[in-house]
């Protein structure tokens, strides 16, 4: 629903036409996920608002950020780096993967 | 000494002669916030990482429990401590601080009175003039260590606890003034093959019962012996199917007061804590802070403290292991009581 509103803000204010609305739409929602992140507030917000706060992009980009801050300690290659993928590694692996087997069967079902 | 099968009755009581609790901002704002010695109001203490405050925290409350107990680091012969993390790293590099022959033990929430227990013993039978017991537990470390990230956004279920920050600290002594320990029961591992660890309580709360079952049959005393008797961190959900069981078992747990330190630390009303409190923390510093000044004013005779631990390990969790769990009891005396 912010989503919405921010994007109809766009629309409107901005000059961009609903299609390509989208993309600045996203781009602000991970900036917002990241920097209640940093400011120790999603935590808080995430108990409050469940897997509406999960769902979306702004759960991946939290996930990304609150792991990057927690490991800062160990160092930024070793720590940071190689931590920043703890939670969302999952889903990049899992969504490659169920997004290639999504191709094939609709090549084998629609012939391309 | 040995009394039955798992307890030590001790005949020369060793006095607990300083106690010190540190916690942080979040506990501050409790109910207990009076009985505690220091209070912070910053969780990182001034620290680069959250795993250096947390050995922080517990520096402080050692070198302050020494002191309250009127001595310096090389009187005391032993340190027994540990903590929830890994290679219990916070209690060592303090040893390494205190620069006191050091014993580390984990019994992760139950280390509490485990230390207590083992210091007990060590001074009882003239291994020790004085021995320090000490424990900690951060609640960001924890967080790290055993569930997400602290800035991550994910939603608690009712059951999870919250990790008590602080750090609670004894010198046991051969003789003095101040409340006794008389006895202590070594718990056994009891596994009811629960596997969630946003639970803790639920799988704890057998590990009590079956250690305070045990206290009572080998020293031949019932629930109205202690004016109190406290769990560890079984918080709502745990102490809940505690009291269950001791119905069933028939214990007359009704004849004295029964509570939980993890329900005792926060406010359900203002802080969000789910079940309740935990952490090794929990028990520490609700004993070493609010109940031994109470047992120091003779508002309380004979207290009977549970400290209760779930052994598990993210790695043992994600491979599908069930959690088992622990209880250590000791019980401890106001001076008066002791001398009756």
């Amino acid at each position: 629903m912010l989503g919405q509103c921010i994007q109809q803000a766009l629309v409107h204010w901005g000059g961009w036409d609903e299609k390509k609305a989208g993309d600045p739409t996203v781009a602000i929602l991970i900036i917002l996920s990241v920097l209640l992140t940093s400011l120790g507030v999603y935590d808080k917000f995430g108990q409050w608002a469940g897997a509406g706060s999960a769902v979306p992009v702004t759960g991946f980009a939290n996930s990304m950020a609150s792991a990057a801050i927690e490991s800062r300690s160990e160092g930024l290659v070793l720590g940071v780096g190689n931590n920043m993928f703890k939670l969302a590694g999952c889903v990049i692996v899992f969504g490659t993967t169920a997004a290639f087997v999504v191709a094939i069967i609709r090549l084998l079902v629609c012939g391309g | 000494m040995l009394k039955g099968h798992q307890s030590w009755k001790f005949h020369r009581k060793p006095v607990i002669a300083g106690t010190a609790t540190v916690v942080g901002p979040f506990e501050g704002r409790g109910p207990l916030a009076n009985d505690f010695d220091i209070v912070h109001g910053d969780s990182l203490v001034g620290q680069d990482s959250w795993e250096q405050a947390e050995q922080t925290y517990l520096e402080e409350a050692a070198k302050l429990a020494i002191r309250n107990a009127g001595l310096t680091n090389d009187q005391v012969q032993f340190y027994v401590g540990g903590d929830l993390m890994n290679q219990i790293t916070s209690s060592s590099y303090t040893a390494r601080t205190l620069t006191i022959p050091y014993l580390g033990v984990f019994g992760a929430c139950s280390t509490s009175m485990e230390s207590l227990a083992v210091a007990s013993y060590l001074v009882s039978t003239g291994g020790a003039k004085y021995a320090l017991a000490a424990t900690c537990s951060h609640n960001s470390s924890s967080e790290k260590q055993f569930r997400y990230p602290t800035e991550y956004g994910s939603q608690k279920p009712p059951t999870a606890q919250y990790t008590v920050t602080g750090a609670g600290a004894a010198v046991v002594a051969e003789a003095g003034a101040g409340p006794v320990v008389a006895a202590a029961t070594i718990g056994r591992i009891v596994d009811m093959g629960i596997k969630d660890p946003f639970n803790m309580g639920a799988a704890m709360a057998p590990a009590a019962v079956d250690t305070i079952t045990a206290h009572f049959r080998d020293l031949g005393v019932g629930p109205d012996h202690y004016d109190l008797i406290v769990t560890g961190d079984l918080a709502k959900v745990g102490y809940e199917i505690a009291c269950d069981l001791f119905e069933k078992h028939r214990i007359p747990m009704h004849k004295t007061r029964f509570r939980d330190c993890g329900m005792m630390i926060y406010d359900y009303g203002k802080q969000m804590v789910q079940a309740g409190g935990s952490g090794c923390a929990c028990s520490a510093v609700v004993t070493y802070g609010h109940i031994l000044k109470k047992l120091r004013k003779q508002e309380l005779r004979r207290v009977l403290v549970v400290a209760t631990g779930a052994l598990l390990s993210p790695l043992a969790v994600q491979q599908g292991e069930s959690i088992p769990c622990i209880a250590h009891a000791v019980a401890i005396e106001a001076p008066q009581a002791a001398a009756d």
